[in-house]
């Protein structure tokens, strides 16, 4: 829509709620500050929780944010997550072993990301539609191919850091981490430098700015796509691997269960940037965490109330509550150079 | 400056596109040091052959030769290692990223890992500007310049990677009169140093002044090779269009009659939130027509938009046809007889995606005839759509044709036919004849003429400054959002305009 | 697609063919190309897909009582096929057929259960139209957010589909709870709600087909319909033509909601006879599949949702007669609506060429216009 079509009195109440951004943290901080005070171990059991949500969350972001600094929408890593799950799901279960199926999860995801790249760059097709039919492909894939009772060797465990595990609260919770949890966090600051301090990066942003700036100055448009859609898929399916082999331990039809979208609220909020995503993810995480404690802890809130304070959130962060943000300018569009 | 050098030549170069042959065994030839003006109207084929020269686009036929060497060119990538460099009429700069990003992009100064070093890049920048009198801060951020220091920036890219044949799409489009002679200079510069230029252009004026040989373009063919010394106007435009040209509309006097639109003190924000029109004021009766001279970038089309409902308008007060509006929108202004034939045809004017029949009602659909209560009026709209194809010469093979297959001139006048056979009495055309071929600019400027002499009060709001002088009555012009001058048309020149656009004040002139 | 325009142009009986024969033949052929895939696939799985497909047909077409089910399963995907085809028109992507379902299926219900005597020539219209105004209403939401705030209706709507999960199973395991039996469902609606038969052939299939026809009317003959497609093909334009754009925008979305609101009313009231959580899951995905094989055409959503219903009608059988899983009709989904998209290949496998203004561009960014 060309411009934001409000009536005064509504668009100045929107102002004053996107102002809102800091202090939201502010309040979220002061809250766990006081939590902490009152009862240490559910705080930290928390707060825990939170990161752990978080991870799949900002995975997903760092691949949607990819392949959108580049130019391509990518609404298929739900479909990615899923997929490379159950492919890691799988690989535990023949091999029984854990690194194997790890790579195998994130090679799946990069083999989605090389379809939805050949579905957007080379046949031009709507990326929208492209990443819904790695949805149901996925979907229906892994629903045809699961069958129950299938057994797993177990899954990643924490490790812990020596003594910077021993310490208060961010002991437990930064320092004693399973793997795919501290690549996650590696991911975030190198993704995070690439884009922003190095030629790779600075090439990947004119692509998803101006394609035609970038073409005339001899950059191919099209492998900067390709290359950043597919590492984008493969940080997706080291999401889905988490989710299988190091959160839960073995698959579910359908387990990803709307994290995949969530994910590009996260990466909306955090206005495209890595660091950003990890702050939204870390909020969106913090808000299902809160959420599994407020129900085992005996609330009178029916829990389908609860369960739907993700989507809920995500919509709200859509809204552009807590700001309006900009994406990449040639995002979802075709480029034809004629 | 060795002039006999040559530095590039073309031979027999041939393009084809589905239905169209846009360059027909085209040859060229460059020496060093030489600005060569390729002069052709809007469609002759010259962005084409410049395309293929940079490595866009390649040649169905046809051999390139640089340096006496014979070169295959599959992408702008080979073009700049042979030396080529290309600034296009339309900037590939990103808006977001810093003069200095986009100059060394593609080719970064780089460190470890690929570590970008913005200061060696930024450092380059400021030598090569010293060299070439091209003044730009390297770390200025693109959207935040003038369109004259854009085009300095596309420049400074090319002369970066040492480009020593330099192509020019179309450069003047976006500048004043004095910008245009700055660039000229700059060019002369450049050839100075031993850097050889071709200049792409459809304006007469320039070619005459500043190059060293001219190429004339039609229908994708050479027709003559030329040097100003031996050409003239009249000469030149009848090689690019094939015939006498009539260079300056014949037309009455006006006999102007009671107010119909009238601004005062109007106020328009742009899209980010900056005055973009400030207290502007003034009026157009009857049977007149008002121009608004001015480069594009002034305010004109937050203007245009907001004087027809598409932009909010902050302050100030609008009279259309005796009527106060308070709040103008597209469908209240065509109820009252005012049209707008806009800027951007594509974006506004059509929908490329519905046939010629369908876009002949964008404006009227739901009125008698062509809709009663709800139901469309199919035959209604049908006949109307052919009567006005013959009417107005729309060239289409049916009216069920996409508006995307149409030709830009024939997409105008389709707009045109749309909006004039209505008969209204305001029309605010905006830019009415960009990038069209001159038979369509001449049948739109008969129509706007006679529109006039009809009695409807035209508002014309044009960059061509040829345009604002041939058809106006008045002539106003527009810098930085304020109107800086009233000139009846018969008093005005092409200098004098040219100072009121660059923004040197009427008085200042005036004491000279 | 070509865009169809509102008048038609002449044409002869070759003309009309082979127009016919270019509208069609791209999803024929996709359809024939995931069949074959998808039989690779059962082949892969030592399974006998010559078997499975014959079991698929009989348990489609195979008799009239099969052919009803088939019948029944096209009727939702009708509407959710319309749902999605028409929000297309207007560029928008309403990807939350299935929560507008969803809702249309249990205030359907409630209506269906709740109110006591009335007769069936009011009940009936009257749960069926508060099933749709449910569905209208839920559809206006990501409208309304789209205009007012930019927020883009691809992530709204799947939002709005996970939350109206949870809504509906509350209701269901809650406040309109069956008292009888522990299971989480309503009441069964009352007989006069019910949408009957005629013999094996639902008479919900005749509204939803009705739907399609109106649908097709309004969008070509209706000046809202003009101003729906104008807005659809280029925004500004429309707003220059006069058009309001984002009371159009809402009112597309409202339609769309209305339409997969419809949907589930007819299945609460044609087939299941009350709501119970965890029916016809994946229309919303099912219904693009639909729209893009029809080539978002209102008319051409029937003979689709026809094939669709067809295979899942059939998937019973199939997975009784042949123990093939049920789910790789999902898998050839998929891929039809891969092939579907990805014209592309199609084309160059039957070597049709793409008329100008053929293709149409459906994604433009995150709501940036």
């Amino acid at each position: 829509m060309e411009k934001t079509i409000s009536r005064p009195g509504l668009s100045a109440l929107l102002e004053k709620l996107r102002g809102s951004r800091a202090l939201l943290v502010i309040a979220i901080a002061v809250g766990v500050l006081i939590s902490f005070l009152t009862n240490g171990d559910i705080t930290t059991a928390v707060l825990s929780s939170a990161l752990r949500q978080s991870t799949p969350l900002v995975l997903g972001a760092l691949c949607g944010l990819l392949g959108e600094r580049s130019g391509v929408i990518n609404i298929g890593i739900e479909g990615q997550m899923l997929m490379a799950a159950f492919m890691g799901f799988l690989a535990n279960v023949y091999t029984g072993n854990l690194i194997i199926a790890v790579t195998v999860g994130v090679l799946t995801g990069a083999l989605l990301g090389a379809l939805l790249a050949f579905m957007s760059v080379t046949l031009k097709m709507d990326q929208i539609i492209g990443g819904t039919v790695i949805n149901i492909l996925a979907l229906g894939l892994t629903s045809f191919f699961y069958q129950q009772g299938l057994t797993t060797h177990g899954k990643l465990q924490p490790i812990e850091l020596g003594p910077l595990a021993d310490l208060p609260v961010i002991g437990r919770v930064l320092f004693s981490n399973p793997p795919i949890t501290y690549a996650s966090l590696i991911l975030i600051f190198v993704v995070h430098y690439v884009l922003f301090y190095t030629r790779w990066g600075l090439r990947t942003r004119a692509v998803g700015e101006h394609p035609g700036a970038a073409d005339t100055v001899g950059i191919n448009v099209k492998m900067v796509r390709y290359i950043n859609v597919i590492i984008g898929g493969g940080i997706a399916g080291l999401a889905g691997a988490y989710l299988t082999l190091e959160a839960v331990g073995s698959f579910e039809r359908a387990m990803t269960n709307g994290r995949g979208f969530v994910a590009l609220a996260v990466m909306i909020f955090g206005k495209w940037t890595p660091l950003g995503a990890w702050g939204a993810a870390l909020l969106f995480g913090f808000a299902s965490a809160l959420q599994t404690q407020l129900q085992f802890g005996g609330s009178s809130i029916p829990h389908q109330f609860i369960g739907m304070l993700p989507y809920f959130l995500t919509i709200v962060v859509l809204a552009g509550v807590g700001g309006r943000s900009r994406p990449p300018a040639a995002v979802g569009k075709l480029y034809q150079p004629e | 400056m060795d002039i006999s050098i040559v530095v590039l030549q073309a031979n027999g170069i041939t393009k084809r596109f589905p239905g169209v042959l846009a360059n027909d065994h085209v040859d060229l030839i460059l020496h060093r040091g030489e600005i060569l003006a390729l002069l052709g109207e809007n469609g002759a084929g010259k962005s084409t052959l410049m395309n293929m020269l940079y490595g866009l686009y390649h040649p169905d036929q046809g051999e390139i030769w640089i340096k006496s060497e014979l070169v295959r060119l599959r992408s702008p990538h080979d073009a700049i290692a042979r030396g080529i460099g290309m600034v296009h009429q339309h900037f590939q700069l990103v808006p977001v990223m810093t003069v200095a990003e986009n100059v060394m992009l593609g080719a970064e100064i780089s460190g470890f890992g690929g570590r970008l070093n913005h200061r060696a890049a930024e450092q380059r920048v400021r030598n090569l500007s010293q060299q070439f009198g091209l003044e730009v801060d390297p770390t200025a951020v693109i959207e935040d310049l003038p369109v004259g220091m854009q085009q300095r920036v596309e420049i400074i890219k090319a002369l970066y990677r040492n480009a020593e044949i330099l192509i020019l799409d179309e450069p003047t489009a976006v500048l004043t009169p004095q910008e245009s002679d700055e660039l000229f200079r700059i060019m002369r510069e450049l050839a100075q140093q031993g850097v050889s230029i071709i200049f792409i252009t459809h304006k007469l004026r320039e070619v005459l002044e500043v190059a060293d040989r001219i190429s004339v373009l039609r229908r994708g063919a050479v027709v003559g090779t030329t040097t100003p010394a031996e050409s003239t106007r009249e000469a030149l435009a009848r090689m690019m269009v094939g015939r006498d040209v009539i260079l300056q509309i014949d037309k009455g006097k006006a006999r102007p009659q009671e107010v119909v639109l009238r601004v005062e003190n109007l106020a328009v924000e742009d899209d980010r939130r900056q005055l973009a029109v400030k207290n502007v004021s003034f009026e157009v009766n009857g049977g007149q027509i008002v121009g608004i001279a001015g480069v594009q970038g002034n305010g004109q089309s937050e203007l245009a938009e907001a004087l027809t409902g598409l932009r909010r308008y902050t302050a100030g007060h609008v009279t259309l046809l005796g009527e106060t509006m308070n709040a103008i929108s597209p469908r209240r202004m065509v109820n009252m007889g005012a049209v707008h034939i806009p800027e951007d045809r594509h974006k506004h004017g059509l929908v490329l995606g519905y046939p010629v029949v369908d876009n002949m009602i964008l404006t009227d659909y739901y009125r008698a005839p062509f809709s009663r209560g709800f139901l469309l009026d199919r035959a209604s709209i049908q006949a109307y759509a052919e009567r006005l194809v013959r009417q107005y010469d729309v060239r289409t093979p049916s009216i069920f044709v996409l508006a995307s297959q149409l030709s830009g001139g024939n997409q105008q006048k389709l707009i045109v036919a749309r909006e004039l056979a209505r008969k209204p009495k305001v029309i605010i055309a905006n830019q009415p004849t960009r990038g069209l071929d001159v038979g369509s600019i001449e049948f739109i400027h008969r129509q706007i003429v006679a529109a006039r002499d009809g009695g409807t009060g035209i508002l014309l709001i044009s960059a061509e400054l040829d345009e604002i002088i041939s058809l106006s009555d008045t002539i106003l012009v527009m810098y930085r959002g304020q109107l800086v001058a009233s000139v009846p048309a018969a008093e005005a020149t092409r200098e004098g305009l040219g100072l009121l656009m660059a923004g040197v004040h009427a008085d200042a002139i005036e004491r000279a | 697609m070509t865009e169809q325009s509102s008048s038609a142009a002449p044409s002869t009986i070759v003309n009309l063919l082979r127009r016919a024969w270019r509208s069609i033949s791209v999803p024929v052929a996709s359809v024939i190309l995931a069949l074959v895939i998808g039989g690779i696939i059962l082949w892969l799985s030592r399974a006998d897909p010559l078997a499975a497909y014959a079991a698929l047909f009989r348990g489609s077409l195979g008799n009239i009582d099969a052919i009803g089910r088939t019948l029944e399963k096209a009727t939702p995907l009708i509407l959710g096929g319309l749902a999605v085809a028409f929000a297309f028109k207007a560029q928008l992507f309403n990807i939350g057929g299935q929560g507008q379902l969803l809702l249309g299926a249990i205030v359907a219900a409630a209506v269906g259960f709740g109110i006591k005597g009335l007769p069936f020539i009011i009940h009936m219209p009257l749960a069926l139209l508060a099933g749709s105004l449910a569905g209208a209403l839920y559809g206006a939401i990501p409208g309304a957010l789209k205009t007012y705030t930019g927020a883009h209706e691809v992530i709204t709507t799947i939002m709005l589909n996970y939350i109206a999960i949870n809504i509906t199973d509350y209701l269901a395991d809650g406040p309109w709870k069956d008292t009888v039996g522990i299971e989480a469902r309503t009441p069964p609606i009352l007989e006069t709600a019910i949408i009957p038969k005629w013999g094996p052939i639902p008479i919900g299939f005749f509204i939803a087909a009705a739907m399609s026809l109106a649908i097709w009317f309004l969008l070509y003959r209706t000046t809202t319909g003009y101003e729906i497609r104008t807005v659809g093909l280029n925004q500004h334009a429309a707003r220059y033509g006069g058009v309001k754009v984002a009371r159009t925008v809402i009112l597309t979305m409202v339609i769309s909601g209305l339409l997969a609101g419809m949907g589930g009313a007819i299945e609460t009231q044609g087939v299941v006879g009350r709501y119970q959580p965890g029916f016809n899951v994946g229309l919303g995905f099912d219904g693009i599949t639909i729209a893009l094989l029809a080539r978002t055409h209102p008319l051409g959503v029937i003979p689709a949702a026809l094939l669709i219903g067809a295979m899942q009608a059939g998937s019973s059988r199939m997975q009784f007669d042949a123990h093939v899983a049920a789910q790789i009709i999902d898998v050839v989904q998929a891929l039809i609506l891969f092939f579907v998209s990805a014209d592309i290949i199609v084309r160059w496998i039957i070597r049709v060429r793409a008329e100008e203004g053929e293709k149409v561009t459906l994604s433009t960014g995150w709501g940036q216009g």
